[in-house]
């Protein structure tokens, strides 16, 4: 067993973790920070995908003691200070992005990235993005949908503070 | 223009913002005081007999609080069968014995052979490691035509592996044999429906818990139907009735069928809570979900399409082997027979229709219904067989289908196959497909490709399914071992607000917001007014669950008649505060007024008075308002449609890629048109990813060789692009209240059929007549090099 701290939506936490536990089963366990998925064992799916340091990584792939230090986002982390939803999530609500919910958290977290680095993606490119994301629901079609318009909304913000 | 609030508008889901926000409710994510985590140990090989299994070293191990084999089982029942076929000789079908832990053998690649409860998981799967367990392989029975020389036998007392050998319709099989004879030309076609792996993202879980002091259990369950669960596993697995066992199915990530059924592992942890006496939970690896989710489709296929001189469809014949797997899940025996054999008149006046189904038993995981469950095996066999007709024949696709499709004012039509269609106009979604897909266009867009080196096709296909699962007299006459109603409690509270418990369960489909919408625009209130219940044994009345496209036809219909009830009381309390006569009581916008008056109460007066009855009609009234209906459908509905898919094919490397996808669907009245596009688009890309990309395959041995996500090719962003989707062909359901007739699965049974006409259409200058899904690059260039030489 060792001794893990980290930043998690903010707020200092730790833990006891073995070697073997992931940060997903740390966050979900250890935390009870649910909102992270695990939807398969083969580091597919995107389900678990959460912010190291601000960048999006599948939360399967790391071991907890591996992310001592960092400073970690889950969706429970993603709406704004007064509760309401962001413009990404709100963007998921208003196009349909989501049906069954289970792997939206991974998805938002996994959009949030690409719309930091990329703010106006084309089709092309947030299909591509999304290659490490599986949804058995939507058929994308929606998910696409909401992250143009998140783009777009975000666009006009950032153009409107200029 | 849109509405925006009620039935017809596009209400934002009230669910999203749970799941939005990381605070949905799944099963793994409930943690119960004291529990103990469970592993199963299962079999690595298909089929083999247990000839050691000594669980005594791992019982040691750090942790391990107690180790299960069947043995400890033996008071406890089988996995129970739902649906009894009857075969042609009029016997019932094989039914063997679905034990919870593999009792003497293992019959598939993950049956369970031990169950292990410790501390930790982890420390549950290295005990599992110390089992130690030797099984004599026997041959694996993998391939559906050798499985019946019976030669290895999954099941010792099944011979051939046969489960039951069906005839359909019975009383035609000469009379189809006689017009196939004569008729002027036959299409035959053989094909594959390739076996599929549903892969809802949420893993199937199940916590188990026992109150001894209230001898009660509850069962948190991934499931589609919670009171099926408690129906199947307490009456006929563990012997608990109803009022001692409660199913919660918590917040579903998917299901797709997969989840409607019961498994052994719900009926583990729920004994095990007892035996123990703590509670036990499980949830599955996506690895484990290969190998115990039951699996969908595996159908080996022959067709012939008779047709006389002037084109008119005379006769169909069909012959289908339908793998079972290795024990019977809870519909199994239903989908290649009731829901696939009824379906096979289409869109079409084909007047004699005969097909013969042999359901085997294998040494592979069970298979049941998956999204659309025997209709797209039917259209897809059926749309098929027309298009290589028609190619054969030299005519236009789209004419030949027009040419037999049961005309608009032939309804109510009745089948040959049992089923009787309420309402359709099959031109007017085939119109409306080929106006969107711009059928004029493709000469020219063929020749751009063409330019490129590119072969493009133009596939259609129609299709009907059977839905809002469905008349109960009319399933029990066809072996159902249920009824197949919905119920629903309509609760109106003191100040006015509204809980709705309802049987129907959501797993992504969002009833939450859709029958809020309903109630709403019923009542003329807000839809924020109206909170929907469901999931949970212990809250809801009773209910048959979600599956069958069923979910509003029937769901939605029982909160209709209980909503009808609560607005007729509601108008005589009306009555007697406003001193009128209950016949001059109107309901409008959430108001009762006196007819040719002015004299109008607020919808919250009355529900007040109906918990407040100072001033009540006491004598003729109970106070409450509050009413339950069980509602049980006339009928089948009918969605029907069609679908246009374009592709293009790389003749060097074989890859096929989706250029545009069409669907022009009916179905029937639409509450939610965003939540119904969704549904359509979610469905393609599971008939699409049947058709490019998915596969369950097996190997000799039995071994699923496509048992992850590395192997086993889910569709993902980049292989299709946004379709286009339209449900503006309108013609209501005359038989439910709403006139809705489901849109769950029409897109996973259209699709699989447009792509791969599509497909065949760019490759016929190749000669190329049928390629078996999915439609891989490898396929595809095989078949263009078979072609060639
Ligand atoms: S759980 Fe599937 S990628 Fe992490
Ligand atoms: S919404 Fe269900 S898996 Fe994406």
């Amino acid at each position: 067993m060792a001794q893990v701290s980290m930043t998690v939506n903010g707020k200092a936490v730790s833990g006891e973790v073995e070697g073997r536990t992931l940060l997903v089963e740390f966050l979900r366990t250890g935390l009870g920070l649910t909102g992270t998925h695990v939807g398969c064992d083969t580091s597919q799916c995107g389900a678990c995908v959460v912010h190291i340091d601000g960048e999006s990584v599948k939360a399967c792939t790391v071991f907890a003691a591996a992310a001592d230090g960092a400073e970690i986002t889950t969706i429970e982390g993603m709406a704004n200070a007064d509760g309401t939803l962001s413009v990404l999530q709100q963007a998921f609500q208003d196009h349909h992005g989501l049906q069954c919910g289970f792997c939206t958290p991974g998805m938002v977290m996994s959009a949030a990235d690409l719309l930091k680095t990329n703010p106006s993606p084309t089709e092309h490119e947030i299909r591509d993005w999304l290659e490490g994301n599986i949804c058995r629901c939507t058929g994308y079609h929606n998910i696409v949908k909401a992250i143009q318009a998140a783009a777009a909304t975000m666009s006009g913000q950032a153009q409107a503070a200029e | 223009m849109p509405k925006d609030h009620g039935i017809g508008a596009s209400s934002k889901r009230r669910e999203d913002i749970r799941f939005l926000t990381g605070k949905g409710q799944y099963t793994d994510d409930i943690n119960r005081p004291g529990q103990l985590y469970c592993h199963f140990l299962r079999s690595d090989v298909a089929h083999g007999r247990i000839a050691k299994l000594d669980t005594a070293a791992a019982a040691a191990m750090p942790g391990v609080v107690a180790i299960h084999t069947a043995q400890d089982l033996a008071a406890v029942g089988g996995v129970p069968c739902g649906w009894q076929v009857t075969d042609k000789n009029g016997e019932a079908m094989k039914e063997p014995k679905h034990p919870i832990l593999a009792e003497g053998k293992v019959r598939h690649v993950g049956d369970p052979v031990a169950a292990i409860l410790a501390e930790s998981l982890e420390q549950a799967q290295d005990a599992a490691e110390a089992i130690e367990l030797e099984i004599e392989e026997l041959p694996a029975v993998v391939d559906m035509k050798a499985a019946l020389s019976g030669e290895s036998l999954v099941h010792d007392d099944v011979p051939g592996n046969l489960c039951f050998d069906w005839e359909f319709v019975q009383e035609n099989k000469d009379a189809v044999a006689e017009a196939i004879a004569g008729a002027a030309h036959v299409t035959r076609l053989e094909l594959v429906n390739n076996r599929l792996v549903a892969n809802p993202m949420e893993p199937r879980a199940a916590i188990g818990e026992y109150d001894a002091a209230r001898d009660e259990h509850t069962l948190w369950t991934t499931s589609q139907n919670p009171h099926v669960i408690r129906l199947l596993m307490g009456a006929f697995v563990l012997s608990i009735p109803e009022h001692k066992l409660r199913v919660v199915a918590p917040d579903v990530g998917g299901g797709f069928g997969s989840k409607i059924y019961h498994y052994a592992e719900e009926a583990y942890v729920t004994w095990a809570a007892k035996a123990v006496g703590r509670p036990v939970k499980w949830t599955a690896s996506r690895s484990e979900a290969f190998l115990s989710d039951a699996q969908g489709r595996d159908h080996v296929t022959t067709i012939e399409l008779a047709l006389d001189a002037e084109h008119n469809f005379v006769a169909l014949r069909c012959h289908t082997l339908a793998n079972m797997g290795a024990y019977l899940s809870t519909f199994a025996p239903c989908i290649p027979t009731w829901l696939h054999g009824t379906l096979l008149a289409g869109n079409y006046r084909t007047p004699l229709i005969f097909t013969n189904v042999q359901a085997i038993f294998t040494n592979t995981v069970p298979v049941d219904a998956y999204r659309g469950a025997g209709r797209p095996e039917a259209t897809f066999q059926l749309e098929r067989v027309i298009d290589k007709a028609a190619r054969e024949l030299g005519l236009d696709p789209a004419e030949l289908r027009r040419k037999n499709f049961i005309p608009p004012d032939a309804f109510p039509y009745q089948t040959p196959v049992a089923v009787q269609y309420d309402t359709g106009n099959y031109g007017a979604t085939l119109d409306k497909a080929l106006e969107m897909a711009d059928a004029a266009g493709f000469a020219a867009r063929k020749a751009e490709s063409a330019a490129r080196g590119k072969l493009r096709g133009f596939g259609l296909a129609s299709y009907i399914e059977a839905c809002g699962i469905a008349p109960s007299s009319l399933v029990g006459a066809l072996g159902a071992r249920a009824g197949l109603y919905e119920a629903a409690t309509v609760r109106v509270n003191p100040t006015g607000s509204i809980s709705v418990f309802t049987g129907s369960h959501s797993h992504g489909q969002g009833h939450e917001t859709t029958f809020a919408q309903v109630v709403a625009d019923m009542l003329g209130c807000d839809e924020g007014q109206v909170d929907i219940v469901h999931g949970d044994t212990n809250r809801v009345p009773f209910g048959m669950g979600t599956y069958g496209s069923r979910s509003l036809a029937v769901g939605g219909s029982a909160i209709v008649k209980s909503v009808e009830k609560i607005v007729a009381k509601a108008k005589k309390i009306a009555a007697h505060l406003l001193e009128a006569a209950e016949g001059d009581i109107q309901f409008a916008d959430g108001q009762f007024t006196v007819a040719g008056t002015d004299n109008a109460l607020g919808w919250g007066d009355v529900c007040l008075a109906a918990y407040v009855p100072h001033k009540y009609p006491i004598e003729e009234l109970e106070p409450g308002l509050e009413e339950t209906s069980f509602y049980d459908p006339a009928n089948f509905t009918y969605p029907a449609g069609a679908y246009v898919c374009e592709v293009e094919v790389d003749p060097e490397t074989g890859r096929v890629e989706v250029q545009n996808f069409v669907a022009a669907d009916d179905f029937g009245n639409v509450v939610n048109p965003m939540i119904v596009e969704g549904q359509v688009h979610g469905g393609l890309a599971q008939g699409l990813g049947q058709a490019l990309l998915e596969n369950a395959v097996y190997d000799a041995e039995g071994q699923l060789a496509s048992a992850s996500y590395m192997d086993y090719a889910m569709p993902r962003a980049a292989d299709f692009p946004s379709f286009a989707v339209d449900h503006s062909c309108v013609t209501p359901c005359t038989h439910n209240p709403l006139g809705v007739k489901g849109c769950g699965e029409a897109g996973a049974i259209g699709s699989p059929p447009a792509l791969v006409n599509a497909v065949i259409d760019a490759l016929s200058e190749h000669g190329v007549s049928h390629i078996d899904m999915p439609l891989t690059p490898t396929r595809v260039w095989e078949a263009i090099q078979a072609a060639k030489a």
